[in-house]
């Protein structure tokens, strides 16, 4: 067993702070959408506005630091040994049976870590952010020439983006227990550092 | 502007994200700049001088003892020349109003409403509120200029009263008022009331706006006698101790013709503020014609996103009659008439001592804080007019606000709607114009007999009664502007943005929070609810193997 260092400062921040964010926009934008009552619509409203913005602007460093760092090349999909990893998380992992992936610093995520995360990057992502900066901007539509647009396609938009996301993250938390021990992984995106065999 | 959120969220951002670089931060404490010792400027107590220019009580016409009305008009027209030929060509002169859409001819003097229902054979009574003295019947001269009331409008010291049955005098006479009641009202004094005219005030547009409909709060819903002195609480500009204004603050008059009118109102208004001495030709008295369509500044900016499809009022006036006055909420003439053992007129009082049953009116019901009702609106309006089919089988509109949501001009208005049950003739097949009052044989009021008071009103407007009547279910719409709350009690967003809220009924709109598409949220939360049980029974399936192998 020997530790590594996987995760950088940056990138630590970045998710955890994005994991906040997400999860209280999930919180103020369903009860926007009218799923239950908490803060009082006005409320939900400008909060979730607000962490709209905090999150846009992390997200422009998050770019930048991708791509100076070279990381963006984490997410290049692979499907290199994805079936054996799909096959170990489906059996391997209730008989003991070895990881077939190993971390390393430069390759941090395993082939279904790369294409989830791809997905969250490439469809999720902009959907919501596509379809939140409309709602934002609904009185600048017939600016834009944008006038043909209708709020009813937009909300479903960003509803569909949030169902994703609320999917993605019920599976990543739980991924977040299959480490050595159900916190190791955990522990590694807090502290940088991750024990491989 | 959402701008100051993306400043926010910059800052917050990047505030943090830089800071995880910089470790341990210096905090200088600056010097709070020294307080501004505060000029307080005292002002000499100089005699406030009235800002009118002319002292009536000093103009040599006005030192006459006025036996009439008429009298003290002339004695006005001898400076003011132009003023009766100026009201000459007003609704407040002809009660006659031309809908530019339909072509209906409307006004007070046409229309058949769902409260006293018609002017016609009752103008001696109607007419207290007509801006002329002499209106008795249809052979009202609206020619001659000395029958325009100067007074009515431009009293200022309140004794200056028209009663009804006087066809628009005030009391000559030493009269008993309100009728048997015992009390003796005093002859006007017209000579100190010509003596003090003055600008138009709440008061005096009140004595009429205020009292439609037979008495304080009846007929607007958002107009009442609680109007004279409001509070900030009921009326944000009216306040007396606030912004004061005068009625004509908003409804600016030009030449005697007082804009802002429900014959013809203006919906939608997205031409902005206007400017002093624009030459526009529009609607001074709407709320858009001072604030804009974007009122609200940046920290409220969504609010400002809503103006396209919801009137100024529908946030901003959250109910009528919000004062301490009930209005009239129905009016049921189908039990008029009914009298007690002796032949008597029979009135009775709910708990807070309004009229609840009169013999010669029906039935009636109040409310106060009444939460209007909401309908698209786009400023036409359609009137069931005299002669218009009525055949009692349907609810009769007596008048329809148009509009829907893929009309651009239309806004989502809060309306007053005055329901009740009202008298049509069964042979012609309209509504029925009623002789409510006079002091004929026939008036309504004087003997109860329907069908003699049917027609004598029928023939008024030049029809013949077909002998057999009924009644119908009417309502009647009145839009809702007064009366505007100050922004602490206006609408909150919840108020609409949920489900079975004030916009439940309002289609044509994606409301956020009130509207779904049901399927979507469907599948999505049993996705959801597949993958959260999927990951469960995956982590049960570990603990279970992990604890065998520890076993």
């Amino acid at each position: 067993m020997q530790r590594i260092y996987i995760f950088k400062r940056f990138e630590r921040f970045w998710h955890w702070s994005q994991a906040a964010l997400i999860t209280f926009m999930m919180l103020t934008g369903f009860e926007i959408h009218g799923t239950y009552a908490w803060l009082g619509f006005q409320r939900a409203v400008d909060y979730h506005t607000t962490a709209a913005w905090v999150l846009i602007t992390l997200w422009i460093f998050a770019i930048f630091w991708h791509f100076t760092t070279g990381e963006w090349k984490q997410y290049i999909p692979t499907m290199e040994k994805a079936e054996a990893v799909l096959r170990y998380y489906v059996t391997g992992i209730f008989v003991n049976a070895p990881h077939p992936f190993r971390q390393s610093t430069l390759t941090k995520h395993n082939p279904l870590q790369r294409l989830a995360y791809l997905f969250v990057k490439l469809v999720i992502n902009p959907l919501i952010w596509l379809t939140g900066l409309l709602y934002l901007f609904y009185s600048s539509w017939a600016n834009w020439g944008l006038g043909w647009l209708n709020l009813e396609w937009i909300a479903l938009g960003h509803v569909i983006g949030a169902f994703l996301m609320l999917i993605f993250f019920i599976a990543h938390v739980y991924l977040a227990t299959v480490g050595h021990t159900p916190t190791s992984h955990i522990k590694a995106m807090v502290t940088g550092w991750e024990e491989v065999d | 502007m959402i701008i100051p959120r993306i400043i926010i969220g910059t800052l917050i951002a990047s505030g943090l994200s830089v800071g995880l670089a910089i470790s341990g931060l210096a905090y200088a404490t600056a010097n709070p700049a020294p307080a501004a010792a505060l000029k307080q400027t005292t002002q000499d107590a100089a005699p406030q001088l009235d800002s009118s220019t002319a002292d009536h009580t000093k103009f040599e016409a006005l030192q006459a003892d006025f036996k009439s009305g008429p009298e003290v008009t002339k004695a006005c027209l001898s400076c003011h020349t132009e003023a009766a030929k100026q009201i000459h060509k007003t609704k407040h002169w002809t009660w006659e109003y031309k809908n530019p859409d339909t072509g209906q001819v409307l006004g007070k003097k046409h229309v058949i409403n769902n409260f006293c229902t018609a002017v016609a054979s009752n103008e001696d009574h109607c007419s207290a509120c007509h801006i002329g003295y002499g209106w008795a019947d249809k052979k009202f001269d609206f020619t001659v200029q000395e029958n325009v009331d100067c007074l009515v409008c431009h009293d200022t010291t309140g004794v200056y009263k028209k009663l009804p049955g006087l066809a628009g005098h005030p009391n000559y006479e030493t009269m008993e008022w309100p009728p048997k009641s015992g009390r003796l009202r005093p002859p006007t004094d017209l000579k100190k009331v010509a003596q003090n005219v003055g600008k138009t005030s709440r008061k005096t547009c009140g004595a009429c706006h205020f009292r439609g409909g037979g008495g304080d709060a009846v007929k607007h819903g958002d107009l009442d006698s609680s109007l004279e002195n409001p509070k900030r609480y009921l009326d944000v500009h009216m306040d007396t101790e606030g912004l004061n204004f005068a009625c004509a603050k908003c409804h600016v008059t030009d030449a005697h013709e007082v804009p802002g009118s429900r014959y013809g109102p203006t919906a939608s208004d997205t031409s902005g503020a206007q400017m002093r001495g624009s030459k526009e030709a529009r609607n001074p008295a709407t709320c858009q014609a001072c604030h804009g369509n974007t009122p609200h500044d940046s920290a409220d900016a969504k609010l400002n996103d809503h103006t396209h499809k919801i009137a100024c009022q529908t946030c901003h006036v959250p109910a009528y009659a919000r004062g301490p006055r009930h209005t009239k909420m129905s009016w049921d003439w189908s039990t008029a008439g009914r009298l007690d053992e002796q032949g008597k007129r029979i009135r009775t009082r709910n708990s807070v001592g309004k009229v609840e049953y009169d013999s010669n009116k029906g039935h009636f019901t109040y409310d106060r804080y009444v939460i209007p009702e909401y309908k698209w609106v786009n400023g036409k309006v359609k009137y069931t007019l005299f002669g218009d089919k009525v055949d009692g089988s349907s609810l009769v509109k007596i008048n329809e606000f148009l509009g829907g949501p893929d009309d651009p001009d239309s806004r989502i208005w809060p309306l007053r709607v005055f329901r009740g049950k009202q008298m049509y003739d069964k042979g012609l097949q309209t509504l029925a114009v009623l002789h409510t009052t006079g002091n004929d044989d026939t008036a309504f009021w004087k003997n109860y007999d329907w069908d003699k008071a049917l027609a004598t009103g029928m023939k008024a407007v030049g029809a013949e009664y077909s002998g057999s009547m009924g009644f119908v279910e009417t309502e009647m719409s009145w839009p809702i502007t007064h009366m505007v709350a100050p922004k602490e009690d206006a609408l909150k967003c919840e108020q609409c943005h949920t489900k079975g809220g004030r916009l439940a009924g309002i289609e044509g709109v994606y409301v956020p929070a009130r509207d779904r598409i049901v399927a979507m949220d469907t599948a999505g939360f049993s996705l959801a609810l597949l993958a959260l049980i999927s990951v469960l029974i995956h982590g049960a399936i570990r603990m279970f193997v992990s604890s065998r192998k520890r076993g």
